[in-house]
């Protein structure tokens, strides 16, 4: 497994003359004892260089942008062409703390799949490990979604989504957001003073005590003079203690049901709300007394 | 100098060009030719609202009747760019009010544009004739009320999946009776009933409507009056298709339809009931193009009716036709040249129904004239994958994908490189393709070798490494517009081919291993690119600097890097202090 290695671009070291390069391998690239193996050429071709399009490799006074070999043959016969397992997204192994342009390559371990040249069936084995490590990877990476499905995957349109899910003989919801049955239900939600809104999917929580930390979060910048302790990411909030918070804080946070009626979060069972709830508003306590339609109907607009 | 004899002619033989490109062309070859060109250029058609600003277009070309823009990246219709992004409409129109009296035509898609941009283009253009909104939202259907009272001369309003807040159908009663001129109308996405009487009144008075697209809530029995007063229409997209069985109508529908002799296109076709797919049999023979996409019904079904519309080119519909289906297809459709087939069930654990990669092979086998697809199925093998490439050269777009965005070969459990790269390697138009599958480097290896023509393309759970970008972006001549999630992709090829992106529109990176600091270093060396850090964490320098970003979305443009509408969460190059982002 090669070390991750640090590599600056802005002309701190020496361009790499390309002979050379079969030595200088980044962690990315093949392991060291494939390259030596195969050969080296056609390397002006894979050296990684900043420069503008047409122009030779320039003679670097200023330094603008290293030649990296990648000690990869392309055009060879027995490809090590470079495939790390695991790590796929490490986005903590690219983090170096140490150095200021430095830009860390992902380290891994490499499988050498290239071997095969046309894809028989005798890496079979090591196929199925990096599958699996890759699945895994990509739940890890996902949002935190209590269903484990991936935000915008499969990649359907909303408009597509929602008549799908609304395919049975229903008059209620025609082209409305809400989607039973689909994998994701995006509802708008809009704060009194914030210049704009944000959709939320609300399959993604499962009570009440996750939206609201989750919209407490993604609207904390807006708010001025909020809940005085200032609730911090992981702090765990209980609904009353929340409820009791937003009031404190002056704003309250409602919902747009399926008939239009504006009522207060909180007040029905999880299921009943996510199934009815259109939108969300995130509205200040002194508008939220009484809670007459008339009321929300002259806000809506502005939204 | 006068406009003299010379520049006259010189215009008269410019209004023959048509296409962008060749006015751009002919622009470029001496000053007097550019200061030609640009004041008769009528037509304007402008990528990412974000790569130039109003005041820019408006310097250069003074005299333009029609604007089409497009604004949000591809990938916002999969919600992986937060709301409140950008893509305002209203900073255009209300600079092309004073600047375009004449305007006629506006066409934007994926823009947020509201009900007062609305209101303002209804009230500021005389001539105003074509308003096309696709994938659009922001606006409610008091907006579209407006456009109704107030555009005289309107032909076409076409909302195309536009996400609108329906406040009611009353909308529809604005348009006054003087209003004779519509030529095309779309409001499928709404749900709102209007009022049919309106309706019906309006189709009754506009003998040049062409297009008409109704919503859904116009039910099946108010279907037949329509047509009928409209017997020239060419498109037509019903409202819900279903209604209880009753033979009167039933035959005012094919009653309706026989009188329909120019059809061509049909869509809508909720909630259909089956039974009444005869009513339409008349029209099938002239039928280019149809979208089934949201009906749900069995193959069957879809087969009687696809199998008489022999001359069929374009054929959207739910993978419910099944392999069975598209085999009946391939057989009986030889004009077909584009094939789309949605899921029914995308969430669905497990398949609920018979469609896999055999359906496509077999359209490929039997369709000659196929260029264009869009497949969703939950199987592929690099085996059908060689085949279709094999079978169907004259590929221009591709796109596949599997439900399972990491799925291998299932016959073999190989990566879907072989057959991917048969398909750069051997369709040599091809401009746009989307993959999916578990896919290694070597992939973006054989498109970067041999997709040279291809402009736009889709990659998401792919690739192992840098490398696998670095193909692509140096491989790929004609690339312009990359986007890309959930990769392994980041500093070094992004880098290392900085000057590349400059000959794109865009590139779009989302959950991929792009950390802060290249993206501040990229910046800093393409000062004609515009990179957005778009990170919903809060600021990235808060962050370690190799830290990744959410999502990168990169850019050409002209205008200012530090537009005047970003949120609080997108991020670019501070241009007073180089090296620090605000």
């Amino acid at each position: 497994m090669s070390i991750p290695q640090e590599h600056d671009y802005i002309g701190l070291s020496e361009p790499l003359p390309s002979e050379k390069s079969s030595d200088k391998t980044t962690a990315a690239a093949t392991p060291s004892s494939n390259v030596g193996r195969n050969g080296v050429f056609s390397l002006k071709e894979t050296e990684l260089r900043l420069g503008l399009p047409g122009s030779e490799a320039p003679e670097r006074k200023g330094g603008i942008g290293i030649g990296i070999g990648i000690g990869v043959s392309l055009y060879g016969k027995d490809e090590s062409d470079c495939v790390k397992s695991g790590a796929k997204r490490g986005f903590s192994d690219a983090i170096n703390g140490a150095g200021k342009w430095g830009l860390s390559i992902n380290g891994g371990s490499e499988v050498d799949l290239g071997k095969k040249g046309g894809l028989n069936g005798s890496s079979v084995k090591q196929e199925i490990q990096p599958v699996e490590e890759r699945k895994n990877e990509a739940a890890a990476n996902t949002a935190p979604a209590s269903k484990a499905q991936v935000v915008g995957w499969p990649p359907i349109r909303s408009f597509r989504k929602n008549s799908l899910a609304t395919n049975t003989p229903k008059k209620e919801d025609v082209g409305g957001k809400s989607g039973m049955g689909t994998g994701c239900l995006y509802v708008k939600v809009s704060m009194d003073g914030a210049p704009y809104l944000r959709k939320i999917d609300l399959k993604t929580y499962c009570s009440y005590t996750e939206i609201s930390s989750a919209l407490e979060k993604m609207f904390s910048c807006f708010t001025i003079g909020q809940c005085g302790q200032g609730l911090a990411a992981k702090e765990h909030i209980s609904e009353s203690h929340l409820m009791d918070l937003l009031h404190g804080s002056e704003y309250v946070l409602t919902y747009e049901d399926k008939d239009g009626d504006w009522m207060l979060v909180g007040d029905v069972p999880w299921e009943m709300f996510t199934d009815s709830c259109r939108r969300l508003r995130i509205m200040k306590g002194s508008d939220a007394i009484g809670l007459a339609p008339r009321t929300m109907q002259k806000c809506k607009s502005q939204n | 100098m006068a406009y003299s004899f010379p520049e006259e002619v010189l215009e008269h033989v410019f209004s023959f060009l048509s296409s962008d490109r060749d006015r751009n062309a002919v622009s470029l070859v001496c000053k007097s030719w550019y200061d030609i060109e640009r004041w008769c250029r009528r037509r304007i058609f402008v990528g990412n609202c974000y790569a130039v600003s109003p005041e820019i277009v408006i310097r250069r070309f003074p005299e333009l009747r029609a604007v089409e823009m497009k604004g949000k990246p591809h990938f916002a219709d999969f919600n992986l760019v937060p709301e409140g992004w950008g893509a305002y409409a209203y900073p255009w129109i209300a600079a092309m009010e004073e600047a375009y009296p004449f305007l006629e035509e506006i066409k934007l898609k994926r823009m947020v544009v509201t009900d007062e941009s609305l209101e303002l283009i209804s009230k500021s253009y005389k001539s105003f004739k074509v308003l096309v909104l696709t994938s659009c939202e922001g606006f409610t259907t008091d907006g579209l009320a407006s456009i109704a009272a107030n555009c005289r001369h309107l032909r076409e309003l076409d909302l195309r999946e536009s996400e609108v807040e329906d406040l009611s159908g009353h909308w529809l009663s604005h348009f006054p009776d003087s209003c004779t001129s519509l030529v095309s109308l779309n409001m499928s996405c709404l749900g709102s009933e209007v009022s049919f009487c309106a309706l019906e009144r309006l189709v009754a008075r506009s003998p040049n409507l062409r297009t008409l697209r109704l919503n859904r809530a116009v039910p099946l029995e108010r279907l037949a009056n329509l047509i009928r007063r409209a017997p020239q229409l060419v498109e037509l997209g019903t409202g819900a298709y279903s209604a209880e069985i009753r033979s009167d109508t039933f035959s005012n529908l094919a009653d309706a339809f026989s009188a329909c002799k120019q059809l061509k296109a049909l869509s809508g076709f909720w909630d259909v009931v089956p039974s009444y797919l005869p009513a339409m049999y008349s029209v099938c023979s002239g039928i280019t193009s149809l979208n089934l996409s949201y009906a749900a019904i069995p193959s069957s079904d879809l087969v009687k009716l696809i199998s008489q519309c022999q001359n069929l080119q374009r054929l959207w519909v739910l993978d419910y036709i099944e392999d069975s289906g598209l085999d009946a297809l391939a057989a009986s459709c030889k004009d077909l040249q584009e094939l789309r087939v949605f899921p029914s069930d995308p969430f669905g654990a497990e398949p609920n129904v018979s469609l896999t990669e055999q359906g496509l092979v077999s359209v490929s086998e039997g369709c000659p004239k196929l260029e264009s697809v869009l497949y969703f199925c939950r199987q592929m093998s690099n085996a059908a994958l060689i085949a279709i490439a094999k079978n169907r050269p004259n590929f221009i777009r591709f796109r596949l994908c599997i439900i399972d965005p990491q799925a291998p070969d299932y016959l073999t459990l190989e990566p879907l490189d072989a057959g991917f790269g048969a398909i750069v390697e051997k369709c040599k138009e091809l401009r746009r393709l989307s993959m999916t599958g578990l896919l290694t480097d070597r992939v973006f290896k054989y498109i970067g070798s041999h997709a040279k023509k291809l402009e736009m393309l889709s990659i998401a759970f792919a690739g192992d490494s840098d490398l696998g970008l670095h193909h692509v972006l140096s491989g790929c001549d004609s690339l312009r517009k990359l986007e890309i999630r959930d990769c392994p992709f980041g500093d070094k090829a992004l880098l290392a081919n900085a000057a590349k992106l400059e000959t794109m529109r865009s590139l779009w990176m989302s959950s991929c291993s792009v950390s802060f600091g290249a993206c501040k270093l990229l910046a800093q060396k393409m000062p004609r690119l515009n990179v957005e850090v778009i990170d919903e964490r809060g600021p990235p320098d808060s962050r370690p600097e190799g830290c990744s970003v959410e999502r990168a979305y990169v850019y050409r443009t002209v205008a200012s890097r530090q537009r005047l509408d970003m949120p609080d969460f997108v991020w670019t190059h501070d241009e007073d202090s180089s090296l620090r982002y605000s």
